[in-house]
């Protein structure tokens, strides 16, 4: 199963401090489908999620993008073939939005015409229009930065989009807007996506397959009626209840 | 015009087969005088002269001899007695001669005048308490004393004087020494130490203690050569020694007078000088007008600061690149530059000499040292306190890290190093004032010859250009932050 998979993780284990961030943990994401990643703070969500990035470097295990390991030397080449989204979008504030999506487009070379092109194909497709690239992150609400971020991350046409809490700092309104829009983007351009959230509700809409992690490992991984009618654990039921509390009483 | 004057003065001819003199003088009226005479005899002998006036005090203009700085300069025997030989008792011409002999150094024939200490009081108060005899001093412990700060720390001065006439050692007022004329005059104090060859002792009608226990040492006024002169620029040196015994106390004086009370230029008092002394008259060299002299104060100025502070950007900012990467290393240097901050630039200065001599060497590195910190530490903060999460954005991005120095990091610190270049810039400015004690020029001559001549329109002469430097300077950087920093950084978030 682990061939056709856009993305590998095997026994991947990382503490800090002596504290087992995560521990020896399997997962695999299917081409053009979407891994939500969900669970309480400490689980290790995050921990797995950066260390797809490079940005962690595991204690033992490995992370492969098709067929290859991340590692010192393959992690430039792999970053090029990921998309990186974190809240408020992570935009630099000292370039426009134009800039910001631009910058890989210009650093590998890109002649101008085509850097154009393709951010206004962008804006297109994540509806922002187009007079907006002109402004500074600053001048930009915070959904309006969300979706210059996620622009930013399709430029080079990634294979992986990796989004990590993308959505954590808006307000609920815009928020389910987005999440409607993050969703139809991603199955249109027929992406592979690894999504970190604590909103159960979230990964159940965004994902097609959920992992529940709890204290550095996989507590259970199906689709969301799975967890939702044969939890695997009792706190699988427990940390469904609690979200579900929360959605109730908002 | 005024700009030719300038450069021509700044590329003083050069023969190749006149020996070069440079004569030295410390930070007072007297000593400007015999060394603008020793440079006019020197000229007249065939050498190429040079003058570096206001070197500040003696273990400065010492050191500059001893280290081939300056050739001759004029000094007097009871300083060589106590700072250079630290000799408790009283050593005789012969004596010093054979000591400095060892170090290159010779002493010449005295002057003529003893310049020594004393003790004055403001008329008032000598004739209310019928002070006559430095004795008289000891029953009145209440009298307020205004003491320069060398005299209150030579073992011949202050403390000797007190014990040698029991007078209870209080707390005399520690103050500069023309300074305290103007205290005395207004009555904030009521006797100050003078230099018996003091114009104002006469002008203020102060009473000049007698030393009725012979405390103070004679200080004949002699120069100082550097033994190599002999040999190097043999008929200016003779012409230089033709002073010796012709000058006494009431021409010194005179002289003194002209230059402090009458505001002439030393140059013109030392031409007077000898004229009295040598009976021979001597064409003053042509000099430059006031408004040319600023503008040669104003362009060292102008080269000291902008030397250093360049060199502490192209040094600093790499440090702080270099700081902001490893922990350990920022520790280090950042204390290092701290620990330079704190050493008063006088001393600095006077480290220096020693290694570099007098003139713009010491004067640029001490400056390059005290511009390297606000450069440095501001660096390190800007570049440690971008946000984590977005040095992660361009690392996921694909941005190399030379990528990500260049078109993230540095824009985004821009401020923050713009901010320390202009800090540095603003206190550079100031503090290149004070390179003129070293011979460095600058705007610090006219305020330190207006300090020695209580002319406050001397010393404004300096300080309001060199404060209206420090404010374009500032306007400048803060153009420089418009033109630099990225517009997104000045805009706040919503």
């Amino acid at each position: 199963m682990a061939e056709g998979a856009a993305l590998t993780l095997r026994d991947l284990s990382k503490s800090y401090d002596g504290h087992a961030a995560i521990e020896g943990i399997d997962l695999d994401v299917a081409p053009r489908t979407t891994l939500a990643l969900v669970g309480p703070s400490g689980s290790g969500k995050s921990t797995v999620l950066r260390l797809v990035a490079g940005l962690l470097r595991p204690d033992r295990g490995e992370v492969r993008i098709g067929s290859t390991a991340m590692g010192e030397s393959s992690k430039r080449a792999l970053r090029l073939r990921m998309g990186y989204v974190i809240q408020e979008g992570g935009l630099f504030p000292h370039l426009t939005a134009f800039e910001n999506v631009a910058l890989m487009g210009r650093e590998l070379g890109w002649a101008w015409d085509r850097v154009r092109g393709r951010v206004g194909e962008l804006a297109g497709l994540v509806g922002l229009p187009v007079e907006w690239l002109a402004r500074y992150p600053a001048q930009l609400s915070g959904g309006q930065r969300q979706r210059v971020g996620l622009m930013r991350a399709l430029l080079l046409d990634p294979e992986i989009l990796l989004l990590d809490e993308p959505l954590g700092a808006l307000d609920p309104l815009i928020r389910a807007r987005l999440q409607e829009d993050l969703r139809d983007i991603v199955r249109r351009l027929r992406k592979t996506a690894l999504l970190v959230t604590h909103d159960m509700a979230e990964a159940a809409y965004l994902g097609d397959e959920i992992a529940l992690l709890r204290d550095g490992h996989v507590v259970q991984r199906g689709s969301a009626r799975d967890l939702l009618e044969r939890p695997a654990d009792p706190f699988v039921t427990e940390f469904i209840r609690a979200q579900r509390v929360l959605e109730a009483g908002r | 015009m005024k700009w030719l004057l300038v450069l021509a003065l700044l590329a003083s001819p050069a023969f190749a087969e006149a020996p070069r003199v440079t004569v030295g003088s410390k930070a007072f009226p007297e000593s400007w005088i015999l060394g603008e005479a020793a440079t006019t005899l020197a000229r007249r002998a065939g050498a190429t002269a040079e003058h570096r006036r206001n070197l500040g005090g003696t273990e400065i203009v010492y050191d500059a001899l001893r280290s081939g700085s300056i050739d001759v300069y004029p000094e007097y025997t009871g300083t060589i007695a106590e700072v250079m030989l630290h000799s408790h008792g009283r050593p005789s011409l012969a004596e010093m001669r054979a000591a400095l002999r060892s170090q290159g150094i010779e002493i010449g024939e005295p002057l003529g005048f003893n310049d020594s200490y004393g003790i004055a009081v403001a008329p008032g108060v000598a004739h209310r308490l019928g002070l006559r005899k430095v004795s008289d001093l000891a029953p009145h412990p209440e009298l307020r004393l205004g003491l320069t700060h060398e005299f209150l720390g030579r073992a011949d001065g202050w403390p000797g004087l007190a014990r040698a006439y029991g007078i209870p050692p209080g707390h005399p007022l520690g103050i500069q020494h023309e300074l305290a004329y103007q205290a005395i005059q207004a009555g904030k104090i009521d006797a100050m130490d003078v230099y018996t060859t003091d114009a104002w002792i006469e002008r203020l009608g102060l009473v000049v203690l007698e030393d009725d226990r012979a405390f103070f040492p004679r200080y004949d006024a002699v120069f100082l050569y550097r033994s190599d002169l002999v040999t190097r620029a043999p008929q200016a040196l003779a012409a230089i020694r033709r002073l010796e015994g012709k000058i006494d106390e009431t021409r010194m004086i005179r002289a003194n007078a002209r230059v402090v009370l009458e505001k002439r230029d030393a140059a013109l008092a030392a031409d007077s000088l000898l004229i009295e002394s040598l009976g021979t008259a001597e064409s003053a060299p042509a000099r430059a007008s006031r408004t040319a002299d600023l503008l040669r104060y104003l362009v060292q100025h102008l080269r000291l600061v902008a030397i250093s502070l360049l060199a502490a950007i192209v040094l600093g900012v790499p440090i702080g690149i270099f700081s902001s990467r490893s922990p350990a290393l920022a520790r280090v240097l950042l204390s290092f530059s701290s620990v330079v901050q704190t050493i008063p630039s006088l001393a600095l200065l006077a480290f220096l000499i020693p290694f570099l001599g007098i003139g713009a060497g010491p004067a640029l590195v001490a400056l390059f040292l005290y511009s390297l910190l606000p450069i440095v530490r501001n660096t390190y903060t800007g570049l440690t306190t971008i946000p984590a999460a977005l040095l992660e954005s361009a690392d996921v991005l694909g941005l190399t890290a030379t990528a990500r120095l260049w078109r993230i990091e540095l824009p985004m610190a821009s401020p923050a190093i713009l901010a320390g270049m202009q800090t540095s810039a603003v206190i550079n400015v100031g503090t290149a004032t004070l390179a003129a004690l070293i011979g460095a020029g600058g705007l610090g001559e006219p305020i330190l010859s207006g300090i020695q001549l209580r002319d406050t329109a001397l010393i404004l002469e300096g300080a309001i250009p060199a404060a209206l430097l420090a404010l374009a300077v500032q306007g400048a950087f803060d153009l420089l932050e418009r033109a630099v920093v990225p517009r997104g950084l000045r805009l706040r978030g919503d």
